[in-house]
C-alpha cells in the first residue's frame, strides 16, 4: 500500500475542505478504502478521516421518514427498532450484507461509496485493462470469467456488478442522499457505466454525504429484502430483490408496489416495468411471475452469467409472494 | 495528534516512504489504548491496527489470515464492538479503547467464559482462527445474537475456519452464551 498523508476532520466543514484537496479520499469505516488501497486500486495522496466527527451518526426514524446520519454504522441501523418496523427491507438488506465485524465498521455514507467487487477491477497487477480504473484501457471481464457480472445496465466499456445490498432497498423506496448543498435521489447518485465507467457516483470533489433520507410509505412498512447467493451468509448476491407491497382494502388488489434488484446490474436497479404491470392487479402467483419477467427487458449476458436472467425474476416473484403471505 | 493538521502533498500528489532512510514525511505520533494500557507509537498513516499490534507491540495473539477483510482472524474489539484489525488504520482508533485476545482473561489468569467453553468443547484444530473466533463470539453473545444455533451460525459467519471446526465452535458459543446469561 502506498503511503499517504493522514488528516483528521472534526467537522463536516473541515471534511469538505480537505476532500477538495487533490488526491484526497474520505475514510469513514475503512472497509472499502483500506481494502482497495491494499489491492493497489485506490492510491489516495491524502486520507481524510471523518470517523471522529461528532453527531453525524444519528438515526431518526418516524412513520413519515427516516433520516440516517452518514456515519451511522450498518449494524446499528440494522438493529434499530424503528428501522425494523417502518423499513424492514432496509434492516434486512443491512444484516444480510458482509459480516458482523464489517457491519460494525462500515458506515451508511461509506456504504453508498462501495466499489464493485469485479475481480479484474481489484487486480491491477494481473489485469491492467479496466475502464473503471484506467479509462480507455479496455475491459478484462468481457471475454473473461463472467459468472458474477451484470446483465442489466451494461455497456461495451464495463459489465461490473454493483455489489451492495442497502442501496437496493434505498432505491426501491425513493431515498435521497444529502450532500450538503444538494440532495439527490439515491437512484441518480449511482451511474451506469456507459462510456465513462470510471464515474460510479454523482459526487464532486469537496462534497461529503451527510445523511440518507427515506420517505415512509405503506409499501416501505410491508417490505422485504431477499438475497440469493452461492453460500448462505457472508457473500455477495447472485441476485437479490427489495420489494414493498401495499394492498387495497380488499386485501388482494395491489395498490402500490416497489421492486429493485441487486446482484444483476451495474447500479442499484429499480424495476419499474414490473411495478407498472402489477399496480391494480390481483396478487396472484401467475400474474406476479409473468410481471417479474419484465425486469429482464434489455438484459445482455456474457456467457457464464446467463443464469442471472432466469434467476432474478424468480427472486422478485418469491419476494412478492412471500410479502403477500404476511398480513 | 493535532486534528485537521494539513500537510501539503508533494508535487505529483503522492507521498513515498523509505527512500534514503528518511523517515516518512507523514509519520504520526499516536497513543493507542490496548487492553487498558496506553502505548505511544510513531507510525506511518498506512499502518493497520493489525500490523501495529503484531509488528510493533508484540501482541501476536491477533492473527493475520487474509489481510483483506475476508476471514475474521484479526477480530478485535474497538469500544466494545468487534471489528477487523486488518482493515482498520491504527491512526483511526487513537482515543478508542481496543481489546485483543490478550486482554480477555482476568489478571489472575482466569479464562473468560468463551475461552473456557472453546477448551471444553474442543472448538479448534490448528487454532489459527481461534483468537478471532473467540473475540467474535464474546461480542456475538453481548449483542444478543447467540440465542439459537441458527443465529450463532449467521452472526459468526465472518469468522472462517479452514479446519472446519464449525460444529464445535457453535457448541462452544452456545455453552458460553448460556453460562453468561445465568
Ligand atoms: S486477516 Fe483480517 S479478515 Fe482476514
Ligand atoms: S482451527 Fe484451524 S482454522 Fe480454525
Amino acid at each position: 500500500m502506498r503511503d499517504f498523508a493522514y488528516l483528521r476532520a472534526d467537522s463536516v466543514e473541515a471534511a469538505r475542505n480537505a476532500a477538495a484537496l487533490p488526491g484526497a479520499m474520505l475514510l469513514a469505516g475503512g472497509t472499502t478504502l483500506v481494502d482497495l488501497a491494499k489491492c493497489g486500486v485506490a492510491e489516495p495522496a491524502t486520507v481524510v478521516d471523518i470517523s471522529h466527527i461528532e453527531g453525524l451518526d444519528a438515526i431518526d426514524v418516524s412513520a413519515e421518514r427516516a433520516v440516517i446520519g452518514a456515519l451511522a454504522r450498518m449494524s446499528h441501523v440494522a438493529d434499530h427498532p424503528q428501522v425494523k418496523s417502518h423499513f424492514p427491507a432496509v434492516s434486512e438488506a443491512l444484516w444480510q450484507a458482509a459480516s458482523a465485524q464489517l457491519r460494525n465498521m462500515a458506515t451508511i455514507g461509506g456504504n453508498l461509496m462501495q466499489r464493485t467487487r469485479c475481480p479484474y477491477f481489484r487486480d491491477p497487477q494481473n489485469f491492467p485493462a479496466c475502464n473503471k480504473r484506467a479509462p480507455g484501457s479496455g475491459c478484462s471481464a468481457i471475454g473473461g470469467v463472467t459468472r458474477g457480472h451484470a446483465v442489466l445496465g451494461v455497456s461495451e466499456a464495463c459489465i461490473a456488478t454493483y455489489p451492495g445490498d442497502l442501496a437496493i432497498a434505498l432505491v426501491a423506496f425513493d431515498a435521497e442522499a444529502d450532500l450538503g448543498d444538494r440532495k439527490l435521489k439515491v437512484e441518480d447518485f449511482f451511474l451506469a457505466p456507459g462510456a465513462t465507467a470510471e464515474r460510479e457516483h454523482d459526487i464532486r470533489p469537496g462534497e461529503v454525504i451527510t445523511a440518507i433520507e427515506i420517505p415512509g410509505s405503506a409499501a416501505a412498512r410491508r417490505s422485504t429484502y431477499l438475497k440469493v447467493r452461492d453460500r448462505q451468509s457472508y457473500e455477495f448476491a447472485a441476485a437479490s430483490a427489495a420489494v414493498g407491497l401495499e394492498l387495497e382494502g380488499d386485501g388482494r388488489t395491489i395498490r402500490d408496489i416497489r421492486v429493485a434488484l441487486g446482484g444483476v446490474a451495474t447500479k442499484p436497479w429499480r424495476a419499474r416495468a414490473v411495478e407498472e404491470a402489477l399496480k391494480g392487479k390481483p396478487l396472484d402467483e401467475e400474474i406476479v411471475r409473468k410481471a417479474s419477467e419484465l425486469a429482464m427487458e434489455g438484459a445482455v449476458d456474457h456467457g457464464a452469467n446467463h443464469y442471472k436472467i432466469a434467476l432474478a425474476p424468480r427472486v422478485i416473484a418469491r419476494a412478492i409472494l412471500k410479502l403477500g403471505e404476511t398480513a | 495528534m493535532t486534528s485537521q493538521h494539513i500537510i501539503d502533498p508533494p508535487e505529483d500528489g503522492h507521498f513515498r516512504n523509505g527512500g534514503n532512510n528518511q523517515p516518512s514525511p507523514t509519520t504520526l505520533s499516536i497513543d493507542l489504548t490496548i487492553n487498558g494500557e496506553t502505548h505511544s507509537l510513531d507510525i506511518e498513516p498506512r499502518v493497520t491496527l493489525l500490523d501495529a499490534l503484531r509488528e510493533r507491540l508484540a501482541l501476536t495473539g491477533t492473527k493475520k489470515g487474509c489481510d483483506q477483510g475476508q476471514c475474521g482472524a484479526c477480530t478485535v474489539h474497538v469500544d466494545g464492538e468487534r471489528v477487523l484489525a486488518c482493515l482498520t488504520l491504527a491512526a483511526q482508533v487513537e482515543g478508542r479503547s481496543i481489546t485483543t485476545i490478550e486482554g480477555l482473561a482476568d489478571a489472575d489468569g482466569t479464562l473468560h467464559a468463551v475461552q473456557a467453553a472453546f477448551l471444553e468443547q474442543d472448538a479448534f484444530q490448528c487454532g489459527y482462527c481461534t483468537p478471532g473466533q473467540i473475540m467474535s463470539a464474546v461480542a456475538c453473545i453481548r449483542e444478543g445474537h447467540a440465542g439459537s444455533d441458527e443465529d450463532i451460525r449467521e452472526y459468526m459467519a465472518g469468522n472462517l475456519c479452514r479446519c472446519g471446526a464449525y460444529p464445535h465452535i457453535v457448541a462452544a458459543v452456545r455453552q458460553a452464551a448460556r453460562e453468561l446469561r445465568s
